[in-house]
């Protein structure tokens, strides 16, 4: 290699050393910590007890019910996601923003409120309760759907919505049918994108915590679930970091399969946005599906809503007025606005975190690779940096707890830690928004502006900084929702003296009370409500990238 | 075969084709020429059937189609770019309306040999689009056109993508496939000369409105008006006492305006007898002839050729011909009557 080669290999390097320390510090590290004391335990390979878990029953039961849930799930996020997105990226529906917006919203809400609203919703009192559905897995696979629906349709949609039309019309000038065409041309072109969504949903509903946790109990339990049961309730470590390897194995196969059929479009290629296509007649079954879809989305969060104002007397605000207080027989140890404030704190301080680490990871992986070794490198960095979106939140919480209790590194009381852990949480996201952005920008536009006199810093502020401004403060936006509503790590790693909003409700719901139920009604509600003003600006900014993976 | 009648289409209340009236007999082709903007993919997409008309008919064959789905209506329409399928093989590509309609498999596999053979690419059937020249993937966007016998063809810009020379290759290429299918075809360009080396007929558009038909060359020797002629490749239009001054020299009638080709004054051999003269005023020589400009007396500056040994030095003094074959005199004076 010669001299420039390396000089451009050291910047990369540069560049990425930030990043890298951070994700090896409080992610790796963790993670290796956790699995070492289940493996390791007594201080030397002893992977028996670990393998022993394997083998006990309950242990299949769990894996069955995480697979069959993650399927069902994934094929009705599918099912729903799929004509939904055709109707609001292709057709001239009236509102079609908005409504992309609001289904936005389920995917960000905090998991612990979906699982109250769906409580509130099955439950024996609720609207729906004489379904009988409450406390079963189909409970569960409802929640799972309403949460990844707006995976499916943005990351689909977006693919759809740059769909050049003329193969389609060209098929159809052929005499194609309508059906043919989708069989034919348009499946075919939309396939990579829909098996990436497949993927990212079956890891999401693989992953999910709070929501199972809430809807199934300890009767129906998934790995994630199990894990958390194992460390904290059972102390069985050497289960716990068994379940963790079996989780880590699967995630990675399943992200390594998503990021081989990622679209990977040119960045070059002219985009063709057509024209929405006026609606007809024939469209009404996709219509339709769209309306469950949409009715999937209000129904759980109207129910919410509802009973959050209901009190033992009728309907008033009483809930809300008591969330300055502690909770009936002293169920917390803060009130709930002093939660929400840490919420907020703590959101700010995971937001800079994750973006400013974004960027940066973002633009290690978008430059493009002169040479073998350089390539190499960076699809290495990019997978490594996406590991976050796969490993279980409660497996990075707990090896966070356990790793950084020892000399140097004993962080544990650092108020800095649980937004640390929010922005891993959050960066995979984070860096799927920019990382498309800054693809798009040709690089001739950098070197034009360098033939005329630019240097780098102002080809910078010239070329990139007008293409990029907007999708960052979209992801910005973004990580702040998803530090928000984040449940899995926090749940560890909080200060008894400042917990979040998602912590606080769940520790309401574990007291009796009727005032505790309703407080966490509204505190849930209040903490939905923030997250979808957050969402809702950022979907003004329209950024397409947003939540596509 | 194809009738449209007083056909118009409107983007958001806005007409892109206005009161169109079109007819092709069977086995002909119809080139539509107009300048980019003025309407005519929106006219082929709408006989199509992939843009709803605001108001007007297309009828084929006697039957009014223009309710009937795309894929109902019979037709075959090519992109400017083919539009081949990128996943999957030309083969592949070539029977896909084949397999559309369920014949059986051998059927295909001998209609697709055929159709590659009539387009000169047997032996590509295994090769995907991507791998293939622009040209290629023309000819096999037109075999595949073809695949099932359309009554109609349709072709947007089919060549227009490609460059010069394999343009003109290819157009003749095309003239002869069609031909030698029977196929009825509209063909939509803004190059006159894909029209002339396609077409059987010709239909000028211009904002929408159709403002000539003919057959092609008819068109070419009597533009209706000044822009048609200047559209048509004619280099300049003269009114007046010059249209008159060219007109009485190359022993024509009178007529209100002239269309001049660039080669339509020639400088005249030393025993020939002209009423033009002229000053050279540039002269650049080509491979075949000469280019001058001149300031002819009288007229004023116009195109002359003269045989490319012979090159007269600017500021020469030159006697011209005019040859009547290339040029058209025209009904109006003015550019654009109403």
């Amino acid at each position: 290699m010669n001299r420039a080669g390396l000089r451009r290999t050291a910047g990369l390097l540069a560049l990425a050393v930030v990043p890298v320390a951070v994700l090896a510090v409080f992610f790796v590290l963790p993670v290796v910590g956790m699995l070492g004391r289940g493996l390791w335990p007594g201080g030397s390979f002893d992977p028996s007890g670990a393998l022993e878990v394997l083998t006990r029953e309950r242990t299949a039961r769990v894996l069955a019910f995480t697979l069959t849930t993650s399927a069902a799930g994934t094929a009705g996020s599918l099912l729903l996601g799929l004509p939904t997105a055709w109707v609001l990226h292709r057709l001239a529906v009236p509102g079609a923003r908005l409504l992309r917006a609001l289904l936005l919203v389920p995917f960000v809400l905090p998991t612990v409120v979906v699982g109250v609203a769906f409580r509130e919703l099955l439950g024996e009192a609720g609207p729906l309760g004489f379904l009988g559905l409450d406390g079963t897995p189909v409970a569960v696979v409802l929640a799972l759907v309403f949460f990844n629906v707006a995976v499916v349709v943005r990351a689909v949609g977006a693919a759809w919505e740059s769909l050049d039309p003329r193969p389609a019309e060209a098929a159809a000038a052929l005499g194609a049918t309508p059906w043919q065409v989708w069989w034919t041309v348009t499946l075919p072109a939309l396939r990579p994108a829909v098996v990436s969504a497949a993927s990212v949903v079956f890891l999401f509903c693989a992953t999910a915590f709070g929501v199972v946790l809430t809807l199934g109990g300890l009767r129906y339990a998934t790995v994630e679930t199990e894990i958390y049961l194992l460390t904290t309730s059972l102390l069985d470590l050497e289960g716990a970091a068994a379940l963790s390897v079996l989780q880590l194995l699967v995630v990675a196969v399943l992200l390594g399969l998503a990021q081989r059929l990622r679209a990977t479009a040119d960045p070059r290629a002219r985009r063709t946005s057509p024209r929405p296509r006026a609606v007809r007649r024939s469209d009404a079954p996709a219509l339709v599906v769209t309306g469950l879809a949409l009715l999937l989305a209000a129904v759980p969060i109207a129910t919410l809503v509802l009973g959050s104002l209901r009190t033992a007397d009728g309907y008033g605000l009483d809930n809300y007025l008591a969330l300055q207080t502690r909770g009936s027989s002293g169920a917390l140890a803060v009130p709930v606005t002093e939660a929400l404030a840490v919420s907020l704190r703590t959101a700010v301080d995971a937001t800079w975190m994750s973006v400013l680490l974004g960027l940066l990871v973002a633009v290690v992986v978008t430059q493009r690779s002169r040479g073998r070794l350089e390539r190499t490198v960076r699809s290495g960095l990019d997978a490594f940096f996406m590991l976050p979106l796969g490993v279980s939140a409660v497996t990075l919480g707990f090896g966070l707890l356990v790793t950084l209790d020892s000399g140097l590194l004993d962080l544990r009381s650092s108020p800095l830690l649980v937004p640390v852990a929010q922005a891993l949480v959050a960066l995979p996201l984070v860096v799927r928004t920019l990382a498309p952005v800054l693809a798009s920008v040709d690089p001739r536009q950098r070197q034009a502006a360098a033939s005329l006199g630019a240097g780098p810093l102002r080809s910078l502020l010239v070329v990139d900084l007008p293409v990029v401004w907007k999708p960052l403060l979209a992801a910005a936006g973004f990580a702040f929702a998803v530090s928000l509503g984040e449940f899995g790590a926090t749940a560890f790693l909080f200060r008894e003296e400042a917990p979040t909003v998602p912590v606080v409700i769940v520790r309401l719901l574990g007291r009796p009370g009727e005032g505790n139920y309703g407080m966490a009604l509204a505190a849930a509600v209040v903490l939905a409500a923030v997250t979808a003003l957050v969402v809702l600006a950022v979907e003004r900014l329209r950024v397409p990238s947003v939540g596509a993976f | 075969m194809l009738q449209v009648q007083g056909l118009s289409v409107a983007y958001d209340g806005v007409d892109a084709v206005v009161d169109v009236d079109l007819s092709v007999p069977a086995g002909e082709v119809l080139a539509v020429l107009g300048p980019s903007g003025c309407g005519k993919s929106t006219l082929l997409r709408a006989v199509a059937g992939l843009e709803p008309p605001r108001t007007g008919r297309v009828i084929a064959d006697g039957e009014d189609v223009t309710g009937v789905p795309t894929h109902r209506r019979g037709f075959a329409l090519m992109f400017q770019d083919g539009q081949l399928f990128g996943h999957l093989s030309v083969a592949r590509n070539v029977g896909y309306p084949l397999r559309l309609r369920r014949r059986p498999a051998a059927e295909v596999a001998e209609r697709v040999d055929e159709l590659l053979r009539l387009v000169g690419l047997s032996g590509y059937a295994d090769r995907l689009p991507s791998t293939l020249s622009g040209g290629e993937q023309q000819r096999v966007a037109l075999a595949r056109a073809l695949a099932v016998r359309p009554r109609l063809l349709l072709l947007d810009e089919p060549l227009s993508a490609l460059d010069a020379g394999l343009r003109e290759r290819l157009a003749g290429d095309l003239r002869q496939i069609l031909a030698s299918a029977g196929t009825t075809a509209v063909l939509v360009t803004h190059d006159h000369e894909e029209a002339f080396a396609v077409a059987d007929r010709m239909a000028l558009l211009r904002a929408g409105r159709v403002v000539q038909t003919g057959k092609v060359a008819d068109v070419w020797r009597a533009p209706a008006d000044a822009d048609a002629a200047l559209f048509l490749g004619y280099a300049r239009v003269l009114t007046g006492h010059p249209a008159y001054a060219v007109l009485a020299a190359g022993g024509l009638v009178d007529a209100p305006a002239v269309a001049l080709r660039r080669s339509a004054l020639r400088v005249a051999g030393p025993a020939e007898p002209t009423r033009l003269r002229g000053t050279v005023l540039t002269a650049a020589a080509t491979p075949e002839l000469a280019r001058l400009q001149v300031d002819v007396e009288g007229i004023g500056r116009l195109d002359a050729v003269s045989p490319a040994e012979a090159l007269p030095a600017p500021g020469s003094t030159v006697r011209l011909v005019v040859d009547p074959a290339r040029l058209a005199p025209l009904p109006h004076a003015e550019r654009r009557p109403a």
